[in-house]
């Protein structure tokens, strides 16, 4: 019965030229989050091949900076007289000369330039989009998935149930947020999987207020009545019935809270309970343009920004076709 | 087009016609053609059922339309041409030389704002009183509209007063300015009956002493019958008939005045079938003689309901409740293939019987006691999974056709869940194909499985609802206000439905109504109930012709009967 809801929102989905298209550029940015992983696609990111922050190529070299340092003027003095290595130049000189070395040279412009250490932009761009999206997805899918799951408890049952569940939403935002995060990081640890844990834990907590008021609106509702005059049982009811109609709530946090959470990473990396200071994502890049930007070099804020608006854009739009897809009325 | 009788014409409507423009598509004609006067000093009603265009061609009148709404025609009210004033003039006339009176006094008053700061807002706009005199005004305008100790009540907000004392509120704030005309759309609608008939009794007062004019909507023949002067018969955007009461009530020219006469049931005759519009618009009217159904006296009883008794718990504080009994001590029983009528106003535990008896609501003492194959078994102490059968055996179909079904499901994902749950049919084919027999059987083509709601119109919801308890088979099928939402040549046909699906399938029905008239028609016992508990139960027949309980009679007596009730104001 509830295959039959799901499955005619897939066809309908089908025929929003604007929702296929913001899936395919959603896919796009999968697919390369998984060839990022297997290290077939910007895996050379940490690779500082450029010059320290080399332009863009469409912007053309900038100007040499060694080339631009003028020797002194005036006469160098000789100090042989005086200098204690002196009788050891000769020899330094001719061993130098059997040891070969390489020195890579610094390409002076990068696609879509580089950072403090020369690296390409549009290589880190690419690979953190791999942590950001995982994150800003994954502590979404978590954190819309325990509000929906309890806000649907709370309001559908209310009573005991209801009481509790507001006890434990009252604990978690009386908690400063901040404080929250350092408690869960405390018990967790490092790394991305330990990011989503704490954003998902912690942000479920506006999607369950949402979700709870929009379960005691509908389960009062005659339809729900109805169901349960059929023999239909709570769970069914509540997942079978309601939950088709308050999906368009659910869909818009779940786009909103990506956002919130790619945003949110940058903030936990900051404080060092993020990703790792060797790993890269959108936060991280748009932490370090703070102190570019004084500089004038503006391409690492715009190659993380263009990326993360175009993903934002395209999931966004995504939800809300299949938002409207959930609407029957609207085809 | 009509020739008034008394004195000049007040509002003069010639060729009006709305259309509303939805996108890029050409306006949809909501009205077209009307004419119509409102002479001065008397009540001229528009009649006519949901979507016919008379709240429409009211509002237009007031410009009171949305902004998409594109009118033409001609509306001259004391000679002032209005459909070409600008705005601002026509709402210095709004509240003042012409007001209006809306259905729902509870949404149509600001819930923040006292009773009097409402009343005095208006004075102040208008007629440019200060505080003081304008709260003295409201004192005496409360008086006027009969609202108890309204020294008081001036002081009180919206929620604190019932719905008849808002709608007295609201006609306060409509007469305040001495307005020539009182448009009142549909004013009473969402009132009880007996409140119903003081409200009218209250319109038809004012409009006297203040030489006022009234413009009365409303889709109830019975309660134009009562107060209107002249009756405008609309359909479809048109007027199809225009005169004086009397003439509309005792001899009807056009088919669908005689259609809508005829329709709604009625205390006198009693028809084995109501006719409906397409009766008479197919020029073949219907016998409406008393033919009445054959007896079903001597069937074995099914449900017996003793003593039940629900309160509702309201937290009170912290840990504290306080009990509102809901229903008190009802008791009742039920044969097959009959039918109980329970009458009784809002608030009168009515709805609250029929939920609680099939556990929709927890019952707080009483039993209710089902028989059939294994014996007899009371329902309230059943465990969930053993009423399961039984939710088989009684089902029941709601208020509102518009929210009982689950606007993200087809019709035949409606229909098929009842089955699926109760094991009833092999697989999802034969499911979907009696699904298709059933919805045949109610009158709807087979090929709506795959439609959603929202493209049925309010009656055919309901035939949908009726089909999704017919699915079940049920022994008992409660009917909550099934009937009160919809239009009276809807109403008709879904009343005429019903009884034959009773023939048909021997179905007991519980028809819960607010409507005496057609519990009457349905009914062959009727329970009528007072705040929570059964005042009086008799078979139909005795209860209408020889009410005992005081209760009863100011019901009966409440009942609008067209222009045989006229109120002498």
């Amino acid at each position: 019965m509830s295959n039959g809801v799901w499955g005619q929102v897939m066809q309908r989905l089908r025929y929003d030229r604007i929702g296929v298209g913001a899936l395919v550029v959603v896919g796009l940015f999968l697919v390369m989050i998984v060839l990022v992983s297997l290290h077939l696609l910007a895996g050379d990111w940490a690779e500082e091949r450029g010059v320290h922050y080399a332009n863009p190529t469409f912007l053309g070299p900038g100007p040499d900076e060694l080339a631009m340092i003028e020797p002194p003027p005036g006469h160098m003095l000789d100090l042989t007289a005086v200098d204690p290595l002196a009788p050891h130049y000769a020899d330094i000189e001719r061993r130098t000369r059997e040891l070969e070395t390489t020195v890579r040279p610094r390409i002076r412009t990068l696609p879509f330039g580089g950072d403090r250490y020369g690296r390409d932009v549009l290589k880190k761009a690419i690979k953190g989009a791999q942590v950001s999206i995982v994150v800003g997805l994954a502590a979404a899918l978590v954190a819309t998935f325990i509000g929906s799951v309890l806000g649907a408890f709370s309001g559908f049952f209310g009573g005991p149930i209801g009481d509790v569940l507001e006890w434990v939403y009252n604990v978690f935002t009386s908690v400063p947020y901040i404080l929250l995060v350092f408690a869960f990081a405390a018990v967790s640890g490092r790394g991305i999987a330990s990011v989503i844990v704490i954003l998902g834990l912690t942000g479920w907590t506006g999607i369950y207020r949402l979700i709870r008021a929009e379960y005691i609106k509908h389960s009062n509702r005659e339809y729900v009545r109805a169901a349960q005059a059929i023999g239909a049982a709570p769970l069914a009811r509540m997942f079978g019935h309601i939950l088709p109609n308050v999906s368009h709530v659910i869909l818009v946090q779940l786009s909103l809270h990506v956002v919130n959470f790619i945003k949110a990473e940058v903030i936990l990396s900051f404080l060092g309970l993020g990703v790792s200071v060797d790993s890269v994502s959108w936060g991280t890049m748009l932490n370090e343009a703070q102190t570019e930007l004084i500089l004038g070099k503006w391409w690492q804020l715009a190659a993380a920004t263009l990326f993360m608006a175009v993903f934002v854009t395209a999931f966004s739009l995504f939800t809300d076709s299949l938002r409207d897809a959930l609407d029957p009325k609207l085809r | 087009m009509t020739e008034s009788t008394a004195g000049s014409v007040l509002l003069s409507v010639r060729e009006l016609a709305v259309g509303f423009k939805v996108g890029r598509e050409a306006p949809r004609v909501a009205v077209r053609g009307v004419s119509f006067d409102v002479p001065a000093d008397r009540t001229v009603a528009l009649v006519g059922e949901s979507g016919s265009g008379k709240s429409v061609s009211a509002m237009a009148i007031l410009r009171l339309l949305p902004d998409n709404a594109h009118i033409s025609g001609s509306i001259r009210f004391e000679g002032r041409e209005l459909t070409s004033l600008p705005l601002a003039q026509i709402r210095a006339l709004r509240g003042s030389a012409m007001s209006v009176v809306f259905q729902e006094p509870m949404s149509s008053l600001n819930p923040v704002f006292t009773v009097g700061d409402q009343i005095s807002e208006v004075l102040r706009i208008h007629e440019r009183l200060g505080r003081r005199a304008a709260r003295e005004r409201a004192i005496e305008l409360l008086t006027e509209v009969g609202l108890p100790q309204p020294r008081l009540r001036v002081r009180s907000y919206p929620h604190e007063l019932s719905g008849g004392q808002q709608q007295r509120v609201m006609i306060a704030m409509a007469i305040a300015c001495k307005p020539k005309l009182l448009i009142a759309d549909e004013p009473t609608t969402a009132l009880d009956v007996t409140i119903q008939k003081q409200v009218l009794e209250l319109l038809a007062r004012l409009r006297r002493s203040h030489r006022m004019s009234v413009l009365f909507i409303s889709h109830d023949l019975g309660v134009v019958g009562e107060i209107a002067d002249e009756v405008i018969v609309m359909q479809a955007g048109e007027v199809r008939e225009h005169g004086p009461v009397t003439q509309i009530f005792t001899s009807p020219r056009h088919p669908y005045t005689r259609a809508l006469l005829a329709c709604r049931p009625d205390l006198e005759r009693h028809p084995r079938r109501l006719p409906v519009v397409a009766d008479f618009l197919g020029g073949r009217a219907p016998p409406l003689h008393d033919a009445p159904r054959v007896a079903r006296a001597g069937q074995e009883v099914i449900l017996e309901v003793k003593a039940l008794s629900k309160s509702f718990r309201l937290r009170d504080g912290l840990f504290h409740w306080r009990e509102i009994p809901a229903v008190e001590a009802v008791s009742f029983s039920l044969r097959r293939g009959q039918t109980l009528g329970v009458a009784g106003e809002s608030g009168s535990g009515k709805t609250t019987v029929g939920l609680t008896l099939m556990r929709l609501h927890q019952a707080t003492a009483g039993r209710v006691i089902m028989h059939g194959a294994n014996g007899a078994v009371d329902l309230l102490g059943l465990s969930e999974s053993a009423m399961m059968p039984y939710r088989q055996r009684i089902q029941i179909v709601f208020q509102n056709p518009y929210a009982s079904l689950n606007p993200r499901f087809t019709i035949g994902s409606i229909l098929t869940e009842p089955m699926a749950l109760h094991a009833i049919g092999a697989d999802s084919a034969a499911r979907l194909t009696l699904a298709a027999d059933l919805l045949q059987r109610v009158g709807l083509p087979r090929d709506s499985l795959s439609r959603y709601p929202h493209e049925f119109s309010g009656g055919q919801r309901q035939r949908i609802a009726i089909a999704r308890c017919l699915t079940l088979r049920p022994d008992v099928l409660i009917c909550d206000e099934s009937v009160s939402a919809l239009d009276v040549s809807v109403q008709a046909q879904v009343l005429n439905l019903l009884l034959d699906l009773q023939d048909e399938f021997g179905m007991a029905y519980i028809f819960i109504s607010h409507d005496l008239a057609v519990v009457r028609y349905m009914a062959d016992q009727v329970m009528v109930m007072n705040q929570g508990r059964a005042v009086e139960m008799a078979d139909a027949e005795s209860i209408y012709r020889h009410p005992q309980n005081p209760y009863t009679r100011k019901l009966l007596e409440s009942i609008p009967r067209g222009v045989a009730g006229r109120i002498v104001a």
